[in-house]
C-alpha cells in the first residue's frame, strides 16, 4: 500500500513537471537525464548505502554541472545533457553490481517503509510547490526569455531551480520505474494531455490527471496478472497515448 | 531639465567583437528616438543593453521613475504551446503584482477584441500577435516604451495599424519611445530624434538635420534615396 501511495506522489509530481519540460523542449532530456541518477545508484549499491542517495547526489551533480555548461556555452540543453548522460551510463554500467544492473534500469518493487514514504511524499510536495509558485514565471522565460528578464524574473537562478526540480522529479520516480523508464512518466501524460488542452490550467490538470490514472490503473494490472509494475504502468500510458493520436485535428 | 535616458560611451562586445562602439546620446521625457542602420548595425543590441539584458562597457542611466515596457522582434512563437493571451498577460501580471482588472482594459486599449484573451498564442494572426506583444508591453503602466522592428513580418496593412497605435499611446500617454527599425518610412511619424547607428553613431538629432545625403552614403555604403519632411513627400522608403 505504501509503494502505491509512493507511486501515486511521484505521479502527480511527474505529471506536472511534464507539461513545462513538454513546452521546454525538454522531453527527452528527462529520459537521459535520468541515467544520470546511475551513476551514485550504483555506488551507493556498492557502499551499501540508500540508492536514494546516491542517486540524489548524483543527479544534483548533474542538474547543476548541465546549468554550467549551458551558461559558458552556446550548446543547447539537450546537447549537453546528451554527452552527460553517455557518460554517466558509462560509469554507472561500470560501478553498478551486476546482479542490481536490472533494478536500478527497470525498477523494483521493494517493500516500502513509513519513513522512506513521507520522505517521498514531501518531496514531491516541494516539486508540486516550486511549480504552482514558479508557473508564471516559467510561463514568462519559455515564451521569451528577454521578455521574462524585462519582466523581472531571474532566469538564470528559475532555470537552475528547475533542473533541480526535474532532478527531484526523476528521483522520485527512480524507485519504482527505474533509471530507463521514468524519463516516460513525465513525457507520455503530457503528450497525451497537449491533445486535448489549450490553457495552461488544463493542460496541467489532464498530465495530472492522466498520470495517476496511468500509475493506479498499472499497478492494479501488474498486481492482478504477477507482470513487473514499471514496465506496466508506462506500457498503459504509452497505449493511452496511441489511443490519443485517433482525436482528430482542430 | 535632467534628460530621462543619458548614454555615455556605451560600447558592447561579444568576444572579441565589438558590435556599438563608444555610442552617446540623451533623450526627454516624451520624446521618441528612431535608432536606424543596416542590418548587423547593433540597433537590437543597442536597444537590449538599454534594457539590461548585455554586459556592456560605459554608461546609461534612466529617470529614476522610468518604467519600461518592451516590444521584441517577433517572437516565432511556438503554435503548440497550450498557452492563450489570458495565460501570458496573468503571468506578467501576477509577478509584477498588478490588477487582473488592468489585462482586460489593456486588450482594449490596442484594440483586440476580449475574445483574443481566450486564443492560444500560436493561433494569433501577425498583425493580432503584434498587438498582443504590445499590450504585454503596456501592462504595468510603463512610461517608456522599447519596439525592437515592430511590424517586420507584417503585411501593409497591419504595419498601418500597429503605427497608428503606437502615434495615439504617444499622443494620450506622453510616452517616450525608443523605435529600432528598418524602414525609412515611419522616421518622419514616428521620431522626434534619429541615432544613426553603424556599430558607432553615424547621426544623431532631429529627422530633418540628421539625415543627409552623407549621412545614408556612409550608413549604408551605397546610394540611397534621402528623407524628405512628409511635407514634401509622403511616399515610403525602405532601407
Amino acid at each position: 500500500m505504501y509503494a502505491l501511495a509512493l507511486a501515486l506522489s511521484a505521479a502527480f509530481a511527474a505529471g506536472l513537471m511534464g507539461c513545462f519540460a513538454l513546452m521546454k523542449k525538454m522531453t527527452l532530456a528527462g529520459d537521459v537525464m535520468s541515467h544520470i541518477a546511475l551513476p551514485g545508484l550504483g555506488l551507493a549499491l556498492l557502499w551499501n548505502i540508500q540508492p536514494v542517495i546516491g542517486a540524489i547526489v548524483s543527479l544534483g551533480i548533474g542538474a547543476v554541472l548541465i546549468w554550467k555548461i549551458e551558461q559558458k556555452t552556446d550548446l543547447p540543453t539537450e546537447t549537453t545533457i546528451g554527452v552527460m548522460f553517455s557518460a554517466a551510463l558509462a560509469i554507472g554500467a561500470l560501478v553498478t553490481p551486476s546482479e542490481d544492473i536490472i533494478t536500478a534500469l527497470f525498477g523494483g518493487a521493494n517493500p516500502v517503509s513509513l519513513q522512506t514514504l513521507l520522505l517521498y511524499v514531501a518531496l514531491s510536495a516541494l516539486v508540486v510547490i516550486f511549480l504552482w509558485v514558479e508557473r508564471n514565471r516559467l510561463v514568462l522565460s519559455l515564451f521569451n526569455a528577454d521578455l521574462a528578464i524585462v519582466t523581472g524574473v531571474n532566469v538564470s537562478r528559475l532555470n537552475l531551480m528547475y533542473l533541480i526540480a526535474f532532478a527531484s522529479t526523476l528521483i522520485l520516480g527512480l524507485r519504482f520505474l527505474g533509471a530507463l523508464l521514468v524519463g516516460a512518466l513525465i513525457i507520455v501524460p503530457a503528450a497525451v494531455s497537449r491533445q486535448f488542452t489549450h490553457t495552461l490550467p488544463n493542460f496541467l490538470a489532464g498530465s495530472a490527471l492522466v498520470s495517476l490514472l496511468s500509475v493506479s490503473i498499472g499497478y492494479a494490472l501488474a498486481s492482478a496478472f504477477g507482470l513487473q509494475t514499471g514496465p506496466t504502468v508506462i506500457a498503459l500510458a504509452a497505449s493511452v497515448f496511441f489511443l490519443s493520436l485517433f482525436k482528430k485535428k482542430k | 531639465m535632467n534628460a530621462f535616458l543619458s548614454v555615455q560611451d556605451l560600447s558592447v562586445s561579444f568576444g572579441k567583437l565589438r558590435v556599438i562602439n563608444n555610442v552617446s546620446f540623451e533623450l526627454n521625457r516624451g520624446e521618441s528616438l528612431a535608432i536606424i542602420g543596416p542590418n548587423g548595425s547593433g540597433k537590437t543590441v543597442l536597444l537590449k543593453t538599454l534594457l539590461g539584458l548585455t554586459e556592456h562597457a560605459g554608461s546609461f542611466f534612466w529617470s529614476p521613475d522610468a518604467r519600461l515596457g518592451y516590444v521584441p522582434q517577433k517572437i516565432d512563437a511556438d503554435r503548440h504551446l497550450p498557452i492563450n493571451l489570458q495565460n501570458l498577460l496573468e503571468a506578467k501580471a501576477s509577478i509584477q503584482h498588478l490588477k487582473r482588472a488592468d489585462i482586460l482594459s489593456t486588450v482594449k486599449t490596442v484594440g483586440l477584441p476580449q475574445e483574443t484573451l481566450r486564443t492560444p498564442i500560436g493561433h494569433l494572426s501577425g498583425g493580432q500577435f503584434q498587438k498582443a506583444l504590445i499590450a504585454f508591453a503596456l501592462l504595468g503602466n510603463p512610461n517608456v516604451i522599447l519596439f525592437d522592428e515592430p511590424t517586420a513580418s507584417l503585411d501593409e496593412l497591419s504595419e498601418e495599424h500597429i503605427y497608428e497605435l503606437l502615434n495615439e499611446l504617444r499622443r494620450e500617454r506622453g510616452l517616450t519611445v525608443i523605435l529600432v527599425s528598418h524602414d525609412l518610412s515611419i522616421v518622419p511619424e514616428m521620431a522626434d530624434k534619429i541615432l544613426c547607428l553603424n556599430k558607432s553613431t553615424v547621426c544623431f538629432g532631429p529627422p530633418e538635420e540628421a539625415l543627409t545625403e552623407e549621412v545614408f552614403a556612409k550608413l549604408y555604403s551605397e546610394p540611397h534615396k534621402v528623407f524628405h519632411h512628409p511635407s514634401e513627400h509622403h511616399h515610403r522608403h525602405h532601407a
